[in-house]
């Protein structure tokens, strides 16, 4: 329904964020020199942080979309940890913390609490990461799903609780070693499974619009913000975020990864409509699932000291099972004119 | 803080802008600018991206006046170049070759057509001769007089433009586009005298303060071939000649072209025209290993004209040619192989390669001549004597167009330096920009537009212009398809990619800068930007 529009501009099209010649009611908001930087400078997140660059194009537009109008509650995890050590603050948004698990709950308190002020002009945004999303705050975000709060809920998703010393969670991938999954005799990582997926949990709850998207598509992340505050009741995005530090990645790597994840058919991309798939973002240059494990080191046990041809095959068919279910490979890919 | 707070008081929330997260960083990102490929790859010197970068706004004057920088004569070039800046085109990589040389002949023919013409300084008050008036000489008579030099250029035929009027075929290069390129130079007070040969140039050249010699290399070469007393054997470039000056020779219907240059194949492209209905190219190696360009052989194979590869042409008698096989050695040589076969043929052309006459130089005992060429400076083309450079097909060097143009500009830089002037830089130091550098994922997919050619049936018997030009949407396009290889074209990319928010955009055609106070190093805009345009470098200690 709301996929990116990708004007015809050849050059780069609108893969990038902006252009000289690019109108500027058609760029991104992030190439705009007034954005709002909602999370500024000084923040103490690692070099390269996906989560912290996912949070300012959320909120960013979130701002543009609501001329300024906006709440944020946060969950604790990294985005809390680094953007508010006392006394300092990075948010240039009105931004509220509680704790661990109750983002959800709290977020669905200061809407009704608006509502009852007969401010619906104000709207709420609740962020966490994915311990405070599919972990901690589950039974919080279930609740406020099926009330129907008006609230957009985002989760970046680094697949484990980072700020901590990278402890696993129910996001984190299988094989993947963490603090708490180490490779260690017979061990290979994180189990098996794979873990909550939460974007089709909410859907379950057949709520207006669960969209996911990933860092390394700025445009089409703005717009599904853009989509989501256009709607009333409860929302949920879910936002791929690479950790440099837990992932075992360069820092500048960070986008290129989370590319990886969407080409590779790992990590689909797509929106849903009242629990009903609605779109997905094909893949556009089909990546192989083993240069994706092998970039980061929380998977070099797959390939050192020895190859775990099985681990990796099972991590190919994940793939290929979400390529099929969402049909990422059969979708239409002429999304470029070919003549002028 | 100068009064105590009472117990448990909430505090004013302070900013993170507090806290310089730019002592995290051992790398810190810089803007580059790096020398793309197809700047690389010119032989003029030209830097297409440069120009590219002004087409993509539709500002064609501006890409006009910066190719007339390096190169005045861009409709000529845009039709007649082998375009080696499309070879080494990094898009290649990604679909295809931007069509540089079309958009270079769009412009070309837009400046014609709007009558652009470029500013010439103030006179300088010193006189140079040019000898010749083919591309070396009139690129350097141009170069010269836009400096304020006061120029003469001595033409011995009764036509300027040298190869471009007497050697490339109209089909290919319409002689008008070429009068107005060469009228545009004399408009900027270039004096150009036609049917003045020059014999004696150390005579002649008295009362210049220095002097570009361009003369060509004017003779078609002969190769013994036993040949009969009724056998009709003449060279390319005469052929090409009398075409070019309406007086076409008699070659009967059966024409055999001997070589497999690209003059080979103007010359039987050539006698197809003039009537010949069966012209065959008689070559003694293989296809790949084929001097003439591809797409000269292409053409010419789409007009109907027959290659026999690995032949030699052994006798001429009459109204026909000996042919006979030949092989490659193991070191790629054609070897006779004794097989021969007949072929009728009404006359023979050969095409064999050119020769210099440089007799001019007699009285000038410092320039050395060796084999033909005359020995220069590979730099400044000085030619041994004080005040003379060489350039074009008297030099060692590739014998096209457009490194002709590069001659002439590069002499006229040496020469002005040598007049006691500042001399222009004609040199490119920067880095190469790489392939690996690009991020080609922000660069969508658009395959080459392909200018639109005459039918092959259509243009065989006629002398109109096999390749059409691009129109302005078409040409538009194509220049959009630029990736603007190791320079920024402000796509946003790393100011909206910092986590650090540690970049701050200026405005339109002011590039961005870095925060260094915030930077945290991470890499992430040098990695993400389209172009390789920033390049992350490593922190030297202080001191």
């Amino acid at each position: 329904m709301t996929t990116v529009e990708r004007t015809r501009f050849y050059q780069v099209g609108s893969w990038a964020a902006g252009n000289r010649l690019l109108d500027p009611a058609q760029a991104s908001v992030q190439a705009d020199p007034g954005r709002a930087n909602a999370i500024t400078s000084g923040h103490r997140a690692c070099q390269g942080c996906g989560e912290a660059l996912a949070a300012r194009w959320v909120l960013d537009t979130a701002l543009r979309v609501t001329g300024g109008n906006l709440v944020v509650v946060n969950a604790t995890g990294c985005l809390e940890v680094f953007s508010t050590p006392y006394p300092e603050s990075s948010w240039q948004v009105a931004w509220l913390h509680s704790l661990f698990g109750n983002a959800p709950a709290v977020a669905g308190g200061v809407a009704a609490a608006l509502s009852a002020q007969g401010r619906d002009d104000v709207r709420v945004v609740a962020q966490a990461g994915d311990g405070g999303t599919v972990d901690i705050g589950m039974g919080c975000l279930s609740g406020m799903f099926e009330r129907g709060d008006d609230v957009l809920f985002v989760c970046y998703d680094n697949g484990g609780y980072m700020n901590t010393g990278i402890q696993r969670s129910a996001a984190t991938p299988a094989y993947a070693r963490t603090a708490t999954t180490p490779i260690a005799g017979t061990a290979t990582g994180n189990r098996s499974g794979q873990g909550k997926d939460m974007a089709r949990i909410a859907m379950a709850h057949r709520i207006p619009y669960v969209a996911t998207a990933t860092v390394a598509d700025l445009r089409d992340l703005e717009t599904k913000v853009r989509t989501a505050m256009g709607l009333r009741g409860a929302r949920y995005l879910h936002v791929l975020v690479p950790c440099p530090l837990g992932w075992g990645t360069p820092s500048c790597d960070t986008l290129r990864i989370a590319r990886l994840a969407t080409q590779c058919g790992l990590f689909p991309v797509f929106e849903a409509v009242d629990g009903v798939v609605t779109a997905v973002t094909p893949i556009r240059h089909r990546a192989d699932v083993r240069e994706y494990l092998k970039a980061q080191g929380r998977y070099r046990h797959l390939f050192e000291p020895r190859p775990r041809t099985d681990l990796i095959e099972a991590i190919e068919a994940q793939a290929r099972r979400t390529i099929d279910e969402f049909g990422l490979l059969a979708a239409d890919q002429t999304e470029e004119a070919r003549t002028p | 803080m100068t009064t105590p707070l009472p117990f448990a008081v909430t505090l004013d929330v302070g900013s993170s802008l507090a806290n310089k997260t730019g002592t995290w960083r051992t790398e810190l990102p810089l803007y580059v600018s790096n020398r793309p490929p197809c700047a690389t790859a010119c032989p003029a010197g030209e830097d297409p991206q440069k120009w590219l970068y002004h087409a993509e706004t539709g500002d064609y004057e501006a890409a006009w006046r910066e190719i007339m920088h390096i190169n005045p004569l861009p409709a000529v070039i845009g039709r007649v170049c082998f375009h080696p800046c499309q070879t080494s085109c990094n898009r290649a990589q990604l679909d295809e070759a931007v069509g540089i040389n079309a958009v270079e002949r769009f412009l070309g023919d837009e400046g014609l057509r709007r009558g652009w013409t470029v500013a010439v300084a103030p006179p300088t008050g010193k006189r140079v001769l040019v000898v010749g008036s083919g591309p070396a000489g009139l690129s350097a008579a141009y170069h010269l007089a836009r400096l304020g030099h006061a120029v003469t250029v001595r033409e011995a035929a009764p036509k300027a433009g040298g190869m471009l009027t007497y050697g490339i075929p109209s089909y290919r290069l319409p002689r008008d586009v070429v009068d107005a390129e060469i009228a545009r130079i004399v408009a900027m007070g270039v004096d150009l005298q036609v049917n003045s040969p020059v014999d004696d140039l150390a005579v002649e050249a008295a009362g210049y303060d220095a002097t570009f010699l361009a003369v060509g290399a004017q003779l078609g070469k002969r190769t013994d071939i036993p040949a009969g007393d009724a056998a009709r054997i003449l060279d390319a470039l005469t052929l090409l000649h009398d075409v070019a000056e309406g007086q076409p020779p008699a070659l009967g219907r059966r024409v055999v072209v001997y070589g497999g240059g690209d003059t080979a194949m103007d010359a039987a492209r050539t006698a197809r025209r003039i009537g010949a209905t069966d012209a065959t190219i008689v070559y003694r190696r293989t296809r790949e290993r084929m001097p003439a360009h591809p797409v000269e052989l292409e053409q010419a194979e789409a007009e109907g004209i027959t290659i026999r590869w690995l032949s030699t042409i052994s006798q001429v008698d009459g109204d026909r040619v000996a042919i006979e096989a030949m092989r490659l050695d193991d070191s790629g040589f054609p070897q006779p192989t004794g097989q021969t076969r007949s072929l009728p043929a009404d006359a023979v052309v050969l095409a064999v390669g050119q020769d210099t006459d440089l007799r001019l130089l007699d009285g000038l005992p410092a320039v050395t001549v060796h084999h033909g060429l005359v020995e220069v400076d590979p730099t400044t083309l000085a030619a041994g004597q004080p005040g003379l450079y060489a350039g074009g097909d008297i030099i060692a060097d590739q014998h096209t167009v457009t490194a002709a143009i590069g001659h002439g500009r590069r002499a006229a830089a040496a020469i002005d330096a040598y007049l006691g002037r500042g001399g222009e830089p004609v040199t490119d130091d920067r880095a190469p920009a790489t392939f690996e550098a690009l991020s080609p994922w922000y660069y969508s997919d658009a395959p080459a537009s392909v200018a639109p050619q005459l039918a092959a049936a259509r243009r065989i018997d006629t002398f109109d212009e096999v390749v059409a030009g691009l129109t302005e949407q078409t040409a538009l396009y194509e220049a959009r398809r630029c990736l603007s290889c190791g320079n920024c074209f402000e796509c946003d990319n790393c100011y909206s990619v910092c986590p650090d928010n540690a970049i701050t955009k200026l405005g339109p055609e002011l590039g961005f800068v870095v925060d260094t106070d915030y930077c945290k190093g991470c890499g992430l805009c040098a990695a993400e930007c389209p172009a390789g345009a920033i390049e992350m470098h490593p922190l030297v200690p202080a001191g």
